[in-house]
């Protein structure tokens, strides 16, 4: 018997449609599937009794003809994003007893596609990290794990985890410098950050409002490139949200790239760039030159200050946006004398290390004398990465890159808790596309010696998600990468 | 002229003052998010989950509000910057939901300006406006409620203000008293904040330092936080001043700092120093956008600007006569010069003008009235003049009509025709109850002819108790004189 949790959401929309499977089957064999793999601690919350009444729904809008685009599929939700009367905690202590009284607008979205949700997955504490190891409930163990436990990637490990392990049809993810690209590449699964402004952040825990972008995590590039369809939208009540139209991406699925250049950024491919990467990034540019692409060399000069420039800019925002935790409304309080008292045990308390140390590093940047030197240099930084990507998409149509620099590494690894740093360094082909507020997807190309997925990245220009897409297919079609 | 010197013993000195003022804009919701700005609403009323700060929650501006501010910088006679940002001023308080304020910071909606104001002397003096920048609101804290514990009320949280900022142009109490009545002037004309102070939707810093008298340096200033009257603020900067001359004199030095107004003790007292003072963070608001305005925006609420009061009391002293004292009085409030406006059309302005701020205004006083609920309409005000000017009754019978007019708010034709009050002018009449009179009194007649000139009121008296009041005194006076020689 075929286990209807290997189907894709196209695949399974059509035998919905065709009545060969129902809703109630379907979403069955993902909490099934839910339970077999608890030992990932992807999920941190579920709702099955929630879905199974959803499917009940879509059985019936299936019945009498009034089915919608999503119409019971079954979908994980990062518990970044906010679901009415559904606990959503971002994984820190501080509100993980937390239940909004409103929907974020790309669940809603979803939901209004009749789309119904799993639970809440597991992240890394307020997106900030990029193993899972922040996350209050603990870490996400990847899939592809041997005899040791491997990190899921950050922060939208869950996400990745649930979606590699058949936990869900797909999942929702955010990125603010690689959160989705990088848990997907760990993971062997399919990620886009689309363009910033491309989906609303209304009801989205924000981490850092300048780069947070939500997107779709999912068994492969036709199933992004459906729910991006629901996803994205201007939204009035996200004053960031482009009023850009929303084509069909999935219109893109199975266009050839004939002519299409392909940009290969130098300065992504340092001395000592991990020889199987730089071998699958070969192959990577093959395959499109064999689909008809043109390979071309193009210089992203300030690619090296991209980091540094992150790693100012996204704590900044992240200590002003975190502020509004302080025990005086919701979420968790601890007690003391006086209100002073109260904000530093509710926040020693409820905040994890890492969460501390960008609070940390956010306040001093914005600091009055520190100003200047940091948080003023790093916007100005930013626009010469702009202007960086915007000199390289005169000379080709798309870039293509390695997502990450390693693989999937041991939970717990010292080399990475011991040195922030080195677990920063991770993020070096992914930052640069939120400074830039580019779209980006990540997709797995093959597998190492050690028998770990790798993932490609393709940079598109911005709202030009189309040209990702169709080259992501061609991509993936040639990579013919096995999934779990 | 008139200068405003501290004397002491040992020296003279000269008083420096700037003015921040946030004003609540007048708008149906709050500047960032959709909830009702209604004052006196349960607590906790009105708040969104924008304004209770909760996670994922994100600002949207207000156009309305935009509207106002652009509204009142052209009041203020002031640049409008198409481009302005908003920004985050970062600080942890209970009544803070966000922990952080939006606001302006570095490219505000409004540049520089100038308001005239009129002194007590009779002269004028321009105040230059900095800048002006919309931002939005906290909410507030009760401590008084229990001994342990504090209370937060959220329904003012994000009701949007305006800050406004002058140079350091006051060189005396009279001119910031000067200076808020005529903004709250300008402001209420605009309908753009309502401008009570005691309710607090317009709250005053004053900066003050001193220095000695004809030098120009800049000594430390001290700002005192939240005055809330224009005679606290005149109060304020005399005892701030005061505070500094001492200081200095006895060889003290002034902190830089932030003080509190006591009206109580008419005393300031330290809230702040300087080594406490916040160190904001301010960064540009990433939720927002920056703020960028069309022409056609602006000169569309350029368009439909109200007549202000400095034009309109130009406009009175020119084409309806009125002093500079009368004009300024009657269009400190707009609601006082359209009365007024009504009342004077196509009668004596100057005798409207006299009578607005003569009984009608006493009346309104003793009758413990607003304007608004007066018994007198303007139309019958302006008739009531109209009948003094064209003779048919004279002051002192007007004094009666509008006394009655006050009880029944009757047309004052309808009062003198009723009653009978029409002056008489005829001489006829008039030289009869004069023969009467000088036949009863020849003892008095013939005292005046002696020399006792002294005795010729006592004859208009009688002639007009006689007439029952109504005789025209003029007339009176005229043939009296010619009939006692």
């Amino acid at each position: 018997m075929t286990d209807l949790t290997d189907l894709t959401i196209s695949e399974s929309l059509k035998k919905l449609k065709a009545k060969e499977i129902s809703p109630v089957e379907l979403t069955t064999a993902y909490i099934e599937k839910m339970k077999n793999n608890d030992k990932y601690n992807a999920y941190v919350t579920t709702t099955e009794d929630l879905a199974l009444a959803q499917a009940k729904e879509a059985e019936k809008r299936y019945a009498n003809g009034t089915n919608r685009p999503l119409e019971g599929i079954a979908l994980g939700i990062k518990d970044l994003f906010c679901t009415k009367g559904v606990r959503t905690t971002a994984c820190s202590h501080i509100i993980d007893n937390f239940v909004p009284q409103y929907e974020s607008t790309v669940t809603q979205h979803l939901l209004d596609d009749g789309a119904l949700f799993l639970g809440k997955l597991n992240l890394d504490e307020f997106a900030m990290g990029g193993s899972n190891e922040t996350s209050c409930f603990g870490p996400v163990v990847n899939p592809w794990s041997k005899e040791t436990k491997l990190v899921a990637g950050g922060s939208s490990g869950g996400s990745a985890a649930a979606v590699a392990a058949k936990m869900c049809a797909a999942a929702t993810g955010t990125d603010t410098g690689g959160s989705i690209r990088e848990p997907a590449a760990f993971c062997g699964v399919t990620g886009i950050k689309p363009t910033y402004g491309r989906c609303s952040r209304y009801g989205i825990v924000a981490f850092a409002s300048s780069l947070d972008q939500a997107g779709p995590i999912a068994k492969d590039v036709t199933d992004c490139a459906i729910l991006l369809n629901s996803m994205a939208g201007y939204d009035a009540k996200d004053s960031t949200s482009s009023k850009v139209d929303v084509p069909d991406f999935t219109s893109f699925i199975g266009k050839d790239i004939k002519g299409l250049k392909v940009g290969i950024p130098q300065e992504y491919r340092p001395d000592g760039l991990n020889k199987e990467i730089s071998d699958y990034w070969d192959k990577a540019a093959q395959i499109l030159k064999d689909a008809g692409a043109e390979i071309v060399s193009v210089s992203l000069p300030h690619t090296k200050y991209a980091l540094p420039t992150y790693y100012v800019i996204a704590p900044a925002e992240a200590s002003s946006n975190l502020a509004r935790y302080d025990g005086v409304r919701y979420g968790n309080r601890k007690e003391g004398n006086g209100l002073d008292e109260l904000y530093i045990n509710t926040r020693t308390e409820g905040f994890g290390k890492e969460v501390k140390r960008r609070i940390l590093i956010g306040t001093y940047v914005l600091s009055a004398g520190y100003y200047d030197a940091y948080y003023l240099k790093a916007q100005k930084v930013r626009r010469l990465i702009k202007n960086d990507f915007d000199e390289a998409f005169k000379k080709c149509d798309i870039l293509l890159t390695p997502t990450s620099p390693i693989e999937p590494f041991a939970i717990g690894d010292k080399k990475m808790l011991e040195n922030p740093i080195n677990m920063y360094l991770n993020d070096v082909f992914t930052v640069s596309v939120n400074l830039a507020g580019l779209p980006a997807m990540s997709l797995p190309i093959g597998l190492s010696q050690n028998g770990l997925p790798f993932g490609m990245q393709l940079i598109g220009k911005a709202f030009d998600e189309e040209t990702i897409f169709k080259t992501a297919y061609q991509l993936e079609r040639g990579a013919n990468f096995v999934r779990m | 002229m008139s200068e405003y010197i501290i004397t002491t013993e040992k020296g003279k000195w000269e008083v420096i003052c700037g003015l921040e003022i946030h004003c609540q804009i007048i708008s149906q919701s709050k500047i960032f998010s959709g909830a009702s700005t209604e004052f006196g609403d349960d607590v906790n009323e009105n708040v969104s989950f924008v304004d209770a700060g909760m996670p994922g929650m994100l600002p949207t501006l207000n156009k309305e509000c935009v509207h106002q501010a652009v509204k009142t910088g052209l009041g203020l006679n002031a640049v409008i910057n198409k481009y302005s940002e908003f920004s985050r001023k970062n600080y942890f308080y209970a009544d803070l939901p966000q922990g952080y304020q939006i606001t302006q910071f570095q490219y505000p909606i409004v540049g520089e300006g100038a308001i005239d104001i009129d002194l007590p002397d009779g002269t004028t003096k321009t105040i230059r406006i900095e800048r002006m920048h919309i931002e939005q609101d906290a909410g507030k804290s009760i401590h008084d409620m229990s001994p342990t514990k504090s209370f937060i009320d959220l329904n003012r949280a994000g009701v949007g203000l305006m800050e406004i900022v002058t140079k350091p142009d006051f060189r005396s109490p009279d001119e910031a008293g000067a200076f808020l009545r005529k903004l709250r002037s300008i402001l209420r004309y605009l309908g753009t904040c309502d401008g009570n102070m005691d309710e607090g939707s317009m709250r005053c810093d004053v900066n003050v330092s001193v220095r000695p008298y004809g030098s120009d340096e800049l000594r430390t200033r001290c700002e005192m936080k939240n005055v809330n009257s224009v005679k606290f603020v005149m109060q304020a900067i005399e005892s701030e001043a005061k505070r500094h001359v001492e200081t200095y004199e006895a060889d003290g030095d002034i902190a830089q700092e932030t003080r509190q107004f006591d009206p109580a003790t008419q005393t300031t007292k330290v809230m702040r120093k300087k080594e406490f003072a916040h160190d904001y963070r301010y960064f540009p608001e990433p939720d927002l956008p920056p703020l960028v305005l069309s022409d056609e925006f602006i000169n569309k609420i350029k368009s439909e600007l109200v007549e202000l009061p400095d034009a309109k009391k130009t406009r009175f002293i020119k084409e309806l006569g009125l002093t500079a004292y009368d004009a300024s009085v009657i269009c400190e409030n707009k609601e006082t010069a359209d009365f007024f406006e009504k009342a004077a059309k196509g009668h004596d302005a100057k005798k409207v003008a006299n009578w607005l701020m003569g009984d009608f205004f006493a009346m309104l006083n003793e009758k413990k009235l607003e304007l608004k609920d007066s018994p007198v309409s303007a139309e019958n005000l302006g008739k009531l003049v109209e009948l003094i000017t064209s003779n048919v009754i004279n002051g002192k019978t007007a004094k009666d009509v509008f006394a009655i007019m006050a009880e029944t708010g009757e047309n004052p034709d309808k009062i003198v025709e009723e009653k009978g009050l029409k002056q008489v002018t005829d001489t006829s009449a008039i030289e009869k109850l004069i023969d009467d009179l000088l036949a009863s009194a020849a003892d008095n007649v013939a005292a005046y002819r002696g020399g006792k000139v002294g005795l010729f009121g006592w004859f208009v008296g009688q002639v007009m108790k006689q007439s029952q009041g109504k005789a025209n005194p003029q007339v009176v006076n005229e043939l009296l004189k010619k009939k006692l020689g």
